[in-house]
């Protein structure tokens, strides 16, 4: 990485300069520097709305960098060691879904964890791609998916030598990462492709200390979550492409969905946030895992939470840990992880990441600070004082291999009727059951209905799980294959 | 040439005092400290540009945090004060023979050095050998007390800054479970008449109220707050403040005050219809 360069920032200093032009605008949008618009200048400020401009000339096209977001682009991909960058607008998700359109058509099967985001299968209905699933292990304490096992990938590239690729999760959303430089080398052995959805790792570019990189491994393409761990404006994000990737082609594809309307807040976000991270983005880090590991230690001194960390780490299903994570096992204490997450916020004012069945997930970051890890810590004391329950009878979550029927797309797209979520076992879904966050499909189109899943959809709705995907807000119903 | 140093209270509100000069100005790692020496208040100090207490009116503030719940409780012995670095509230406690320890809990040294340098009088309450300064979050020494103290006080004045996390839930459960079974907590309860203070102020005592069976709120006039009139929290265990105080023995103490008596003791649970309404409001929320 040159650092002399990297002190650049081609599209903030773009609009710079051009605020300085005093442009008289006769285009879009049509707020016209907030003058049209007075509440939306209260809302947001002057320097926000004067920054929200149309893609002119000197200002570059997101669709066609020739200029300034080109450069910002390379500069981008220079601190990241890939061979090319994509600002993307669209959320993590767009860059998730342009990686698997990418490599992956109608009848082309993608060999991936069951554990992924919902929007890598979303990319499947849209695309037809088949999935094939690595079954990850799951912890039997913590009760959450772990990553691919190496020898679980090796069957799943025996049972599926025509797959085109691998998708690897680095890490997930608990931080648990795969041996993804393994995984590369039987991928590409294989004649395989490998795509990291990196949504939870940017940090990972930028220490020593923390899991490898997919760029780094060697993985093709990676969609890494800019506005996460890098602190730039929400929505935003990296689409990489390491050597060999033909990323004009890449380019073809984004442009198939993305709007060409993108947001300067949004691209000028990303510049700085990649200048910030490529400058002090190591000592930043270094911070964040310090504070991490010092709310683990005094979350785990206070007794019946588990707070996981380095220790989880067994080489296979669970390779690498990142530690700037802080997830606490909570049903120890009688409560259910999503029961924390409504008590930190109903009673303390805490809001943090997520809570599943059995866990909760807090989310430490370049923005925080160490009085507020001594209020979460000490909100989490005073909830086992004050809540504490029998754990005899709550569920643990076990890891529910799915049963693929047919494809996403032939699922979704399919005749298809509404029935009693108690009526459908062993019947086909056609929609997805997700608790969000964190967006991991409990059921995906094409899958069967067991009775062991329907028990689970009802405790994580009766422990207040906020629930989505399906077509009856209520999740009362479900649509089944006729 | 004339130097004034403004306050910012609401939007549309400023105290504003003339200074003589600006004696010191230093960054810890948690607040911007200012020392200004002025005609009217004698010497004052500031926490990111708001006054946290002046030598002209410290002692009302000190007295009355102190004074209160001793006059109440029946044998202190034990005694937490988090947050009280610039020594006014254990000077004040150092009157009390039967107190055997006094915890100061202060995450930043460098106001209490500041305080020690200029403001002695207070600081030399730091001095009394009873006293054992920790420099650490209170959230965090809290932490690990389980009915441990006769009495905490809770000395910090600003809900939102650095020392926000001791305004909360945590922190008034923390001190609950810090207490021994008859103990008593008293905090800052911030000013309730501009409207953005309000909405602390109603947070505070919605929280307190469910904290400890019992809560009342009690009152005193200290020029530099905000709109001059500042509220003060009695959460207990068992003592209430008025039933169980015993005026007898206080005065028998014979220790000198400016602002406490045991007739202002009572008088100052004796709020205004607006202040009770919306502390009633909140226990009923």
């Amino acid at each position: 990485m040159n650092i002399e360069a990297q002190k650049k920032a081609p599209i903030y200093e773009a609009l710079q300069r051009f605020r300085k032009q005093r442009v008289v605008p006769f285009d879009v949008p049509g707020h016209k520097r907030g003058r049209g618009n007075r509440e939306l200048v209260e809302l947001l400020g002057e320097k926000c709305v004067g920054i929200d401009v149309n893609s002119m000339k000197p200002l570059d096209n997101l669709c066609h960098p020739v200029s300034v977001i080109r450069d910002a682009e390379q500069l981008a991909a220079d601190a990241f060691g890939a061979e090319h960058a994509f600002f993307m607008v669209g959320g993590t998700t767009s860059a998730v879904q342009s990686m698997i359109w990418s490599v992956c058509k109608a009848g082309d099967k993608i060999i991936l964890p069951r554990n992924v985001h919902k929007s890598v299968i979303n990319a499947l209905v849209l695309c037809g791609g088949v999935p094939a699933y690595v079954n990850p292990e799951v912890d039997s304490r913590i009760g959450i998916s772990l990553g691919m096992d190496i020898s679980q990938v090796e069957q799943a590239i025996n049972d599926n030598p025509d797959a085109v690729a691998i998708l690897v999760n680095n890490p997930t959303y608990y931080g648990i990462c795969s041996d993804i430089r393994e995984i590369v080398r039987l991928a590409h052995k294989n004649g395989m492709m490998v795509l990291a959805d990196e949504a939870h790792g940017t940090h990972f570019y930028f220490s020593d200390n923390l899991p490898v990189s997919a760029m780094e491994a060697g993985a093709d393409m990676a969609a890494v979550s800019m506005h996460k761990s890098g602190g730039s404006l929400t929505q935003s994000s990296f689409l990489l492409t390491n050597k060999g990737v033909r990323w004009e082609y890449v380019g073809q594809i984004i442009n198939l969905t993305q709007t060409t309307s993108a947001s300067y807040l949004l691209l000028s976000s990303l510049d700085i946030s990649r200048r910030n991270l490529a400058l002090r983005g190591k000592e930043s880090f270094e911070k964040v895992m310090k504070m991490a590991e010092y709310a683990r230690n005094e979350i785990n001194s206070i007794g019946g939470y588990y707070a996981y960390g380095q220790e989880l780490t067994n080489g296979k299903s669970i390779f690498a840990y990142d530690v700037t994570k802080l997830s606490v096992f909570t049903r120890d204490i009688g409560l259910a992880g999503i029961e924390v997450y409504d008590l930190l916020r109903d009673e303390y004012d805490i809001q943090i990441e997520f809570g599943d069945i059995g866990n909760i997930l807090a989310y430490i970051s370049i923005g925080d600070r160490i009085q507020d890890i001594e209020r979460l810590v000490g909100a989490l004391a005073d909830i086992k004082r004050l809540y504490s329950k029998d754990n005899t009878k709550m569920l643990s979550m076990e890891y529910i291999s799915p049963l693929v029927a047919t494809t996403p797309r032939e699922a979704f797209y399919a005749e298809k009727e509404a029935l009693p979520i108690s009526e459908t076992s062993g019947r086909i879904c056609s929609e997805f059951v997700m608790c969000y966050p964190p967006g991991i499909p409990i059921l995906s189109p094409g899958e069967m209905i067991t009775n062991e899943i329907i028990e689970y959809i009802n405790y994580a709705k009766e422990k207040g799980c906020s629930m989505q995907g399906t077509e009856d807000p209520e999740i009362e119903y479900l649509n089944v294959l006729k | 040439m004339e130097f004034w140093f403004s306050e910012r209270h609401t939007d549309n509100v400023e105290l504003s005092i003339r200074v003589e000069k600006q004696l010191c100005s230093r960054q810890s790692d948690f607040q911007q400290i200012d020392v200004f020496e002025s005609d009217e208040f004698g010497r004052f100090i500031t926490s990111n540009g708001d006054v946290i207490f002046s030598e002209k009116d410290e002692f009302v503030y000190d007295e009355m945090i102190v004074h209160v719940p001793m006059a109440v409780h029946p044998d202190v012995k034990k005694v937490l004060v988090i947050g009280g670095g610039d020594g006014g509230v254990a000077r004040e406690l150092s009157h009390y023979d039967e107190i055997e320890v006094i915890d100061v809990v202060e995450p930043d040294e460098m106001f209490v050095e500041v305080c020690k340098e200029y403001f002695p009088d207070n600081a030399r309450g730091l001095e009394d050998e009873r006293v054992n300064i920790y420099y650490q979050d209170g959230l965090r020494f809290l932490r690990t007390c389980h009915s441990e103290y006769d009495l905490i006080i809770n000395d910090a004045t600003d809900p939102f800054g650095h020392t926000e996390g001791l305004f909360t839930k945590e922190f008034y459960g923390s001190c609950f479970k810090a207490l021994k079974d008859d103990g008593i907590m008293v905090y800052q309860h911030g000013s309730p008449f501009y409207d953005e203070e309000e909405e602390a102020c109603r947070s505070m005592h919605r929280r307190v109220c469910r904290s400890f069976p019992l809560s009342k709120v009690y009152q005193a006039h200290i020029p530099t707050c905000s709109a001059g009139y500042w509220l003060f929290g009695f959460a207990s265990k068992k003592y209430h403040p008025l039933r169980d105080m015993n005026a007898k023995r206080w005065n028998e103490r014979n220790i000198q005050t400016w602002y406490y008596t045991t007739n202002l003791h009572n008088g100052a649970f004796m709020l205004p219809k607006y202040v009770e309404d919306l502390l009633k409001e909140e226990e009923n929320f």
